[in-house]
């Protein structure tokens, strides 16, 4: 037995059944021991979508995604979809082969210094100097990536470590760490202040982000809204804590987000931010939402609290627990005229769009796209303008809404999807992307086809990197510089190399048809939608 | 603001880069820093000194509880602290000034802790601000190089009984 046979034991008691990755020499004694196992392995194309690959399938389950490449590129690609996760608090195990331990530091071929390059981009990190560590290490990652706030942890494992001769394999049952405890319990004191808050607030609102999904805690605030009838709105990474279309849903905040939700924000005298980190996506102006009012702010991170807002009331803890704690105190929250603002708002203060009859319209497009969608699907939107139609125009109903929302990384939705897919196989899984970002991650087409994960992608092209385009539009004066996609690949032959069915939609006429095929069955799809280069979000 | 953090961390290979590299990540500013081992090998003591708004003193102690390497952030003010710095300084004399080296060493309670017929390296540990000072009334004379600790400092006795 040697130290790769303990890393693929390692994951087997984790329950781990599959590995996104790339290999390389220097991680061949994994990729060797593993063969021995059940875990299944999924030749990414590129390594950084073997990082977006498993956070597509962490968020899909209740375990950290796994992926494991190479040293030197290997790892340094890698380095953009582990950012991606941290910013969005994704759990991931990531493995990286490292050269022989002996010649750390002497720049020997493909070696590159990936603890080092990822420091700020990680939960933490380990090198292994000896097989003997790699249990302990990886119970503690696997603990570290998926507690408290969760997030990628780096094992960087040289090659000779992996060949180590180990006598015995004994995974730890507990963990040691004396500077590690997240505190997930919510404070009783604080707590009870909240509940006084929510007696006395005449405009209560509820904003919740991605903290909320994390912590599983969609049920318990579904619950807590509709027992007190508390409005909710939502940041980009909270979309899906609670339908689309459920009455006391107010939609995304934000600079790209609702008027109404935005203005519902300004108005509350009570407001409790959960799971969500005040970042200038959502919060524009930090001193609003703490102007003329109580601003509660729940977080499992305490870094977060009074970072960019400082909070009345701070309440360190998992939204799942203190959801639960709120639930136990009896109170009365009473205020039928802010429900009555709000949905008198709502009704006023929509988007008015003029779209171009020559064209899809992404919003009715997306609006007939997710109302046909199964109840439960998994929608991945990708970055660019794709991803602000997608957070205004798809109706969630109990499915998931994924996407890079903290560190916006192009080409994320396809490799994300296929985690989802792989993680869900029951489920129904889109990708969205335009078709600048389709063009970061097709290569992915491939893995698609040989492991056979049926994903359905949407190409919304205009034939420009649209957002740049519509922000050189404005900031510029129509300037355009270097945003022209012209010597894009025609989709039609693209997928007819990879042997999957398309389907191009030219214009809303088409649109009806052409999404019940493109749903119909459980197979990779690739629809193409023509949008007009002009359109703006 | 001008806080210390008494920073205890896991003595291993890495940890002084994790922390420094927060600091530099977060645009946070270090005054001064100071390592070294505890009466635990196991165990490191930082003093970080650093200066700032009050928001970004709290993120500061926040950010550093939130590393895994760190054991326990203590923070106090330079009041209630009691601080010192070591430094040593090498100066060029001649026999016109060396009385006047001398009565600064006196007064100041500086030590010569080497010498040659041209140089010496003169000790000095005290708070930062008489450190300085020293500095500043050497300035008439020749000063060849200089190296200071950094400010060390711990709790007040008083203040940690509480």
């Amino acid at each position: 037995m040697n130290g790769a046979d303990i890393m693929v034991k390692c994951l087997e008691k984790e329950g781990i059944t599959d590995v996104f990755g790339y290999p390389g020499v220097a991680i061949c004694p994994f990729y060797n021991s593993i063969l021995d196992s059940d875990i299944r392995t999924i030749l990414i194309r590129t390594e950084q979508n073997a990082a977006h690959a498993a956070s597509g399938y962490a968020r899909c389950d209740d375990k950290p995604g796994v992926c494991a490449v190479t040293s030197g590129p290997g790892a340094t690609n890698l380095i953009t979809g582990i950012a991606t996760a941290f910013a969005d608090s994704i759990p991931l195990v990531c493995i990286t082969g490292q050269v022989n331990s002996e010649l750390l530091g002497s720049d020997v071929f493909q070696e590159a210094d990936i603890t080092g390059a990822c420091e700020s981009f990680v939960k933490y990190s380990y090198l292994v100097k000896d097989a003997n560590e790699i249990p302990r290490i990886f119970k503690e990652a696997f603990y570290i990536a998926n507690t408290g706030r969760k997030g990628p942890v780096l094992i960087d494992v040289p090659i000779d470590v992996q060949n180590q001769t180990v006598s015995k394999f004994k995974y730890p049952e507990d963990i040691h760490m004396r500077t590690y405890k997240p505190t997930v319990k919510g404070h009783a004191v604080q707590i009870a202040k909240v509940v006084k808050e929510l007696e006395k607030a005449k405009r209560p609102l509820i904003c919740a982000g991605g903290g909320v999904l994390l912590s599983n805690a969609k049920k318990e605030l579904c619950q807590f809204a509709e027992k007190h009838n508390i409005p909710v709105v939502t940041t980009m990474m909270g979309i899906g804590v609670m339908p689309t279309n459920h009455p006391l849903n107010f939609g995304m905040v934000g600079n790209n987000g609702k008027p109404y939700a935005n203005r519902a924000m300004n108005e509350s005298d009570l407001l409790i931010m959960v799971g969500a980190r005040v970042a200038d996506r959502a919060v524009n102006q930090p001193d609003l939402i703490t102007k003329d009012k109580v601003l509660v702010h729940i977080d499992v991170d305490p870094a977060e609290i009074g970072k960019n807002a400082g909070p009345s009331i701070p309440l360190v803890g998992d939204a799942k627990h203190i959801f639960k704690d709120f639930a136990e105190n009896d109170f009365c929250c009473e205020h039928e005229q802010w429900l009555e603002t709000l949905n008198e708002y709502r009704n006023t203060m929509g988007i008015k769009r003029n779209p171009n009859p020559a064209y899809v319209d992404p919003a009715e497009f997306l609006r007939k796209l997710s109302s046909k969608m199964k109840n439960d699907a998994v929608y991945v939107a990708d970055v660019g303008q794709n991803q602000i139609w997608s957070c205004a125009y798809v109706q969630i109903k109990d499915g998931t809404f994924m996407t890079s929302g903290g560190m916006g990384t192009m080409g994320y939705s396809i490799p994300a999807a296929m985690g989802a897919k792989l993680s869900k196989p029951d489920k129904q899984v889109v990708a969205v992307c335009g078709d600048g970002s389709f063009q970061m991650s097709m290569m992915e087409l491939g893995t698609m086809r040989q492991h056979n994960v049926p994903v359905k992608i949407i190409v919304m092209n205009n034939n420009y990197l649209g957002m740049v385009r519509q922000y050189q539009h404005f900031t510029y004066k129509d300037n355009y510089s270097v945003v022209d996609l012209t010597g894009s690949p025609n989709l039609e032959k693209l997928s007819a190399a990879y042997d999957i069915p398309f389907i191009r939609v030219e214009n809303m006429e088409q649109a009806d048809a052409a999404i019940d095929k493109f749903l119909a069955d459980d197979t990779s799809y690739l629809m193409e939608i023509m949008i007009d280069p002009m359109d703006l979000v | 603001m001008k806080k210390i953090y008494s920073v205890l961390v896991e003595n291993r290979s890495g940890v002084l880069c994790k922390v420094a590299g927060l600091f530099s990540r977060r645009c946070f500013n270090i005054d001064s820093i100071a390592v070294g081992e505890t009466d635990d090998p196991e165990v490191s003591c930082m003093t970080i000194v650093s200066s700032g708004h009050p928001t970004t003193m709290e993120q500061i102690e926040k950010q550093l509880n939130k590393k895994l390497d760190v054991i326990k952030v203590k923070t106090f003010s330079e009041e209630k602290s009691i601080s010192r710095e070591l430094m040593l300084i090498k100066i060029k004399y001649n026999k016109g000034n060396r009385r006047d080296v001398m009565d600064i060493c006196t007064v100041m309670d500086a030590k010569i802790v080497d010498m040659s017929k041209t140089h010496m390296i003169i000790q000095v540990c005290d708070i930062p601000e008489r450190t300085a000072l020293f500095i500043k009334m050497l300035q008439g004379i020749s000063i060849v190089e200089v190296a200071r600790t950094g400010t060390l400092a711990l709790q007040k006795c008083a203040e940690a009984d509480v």
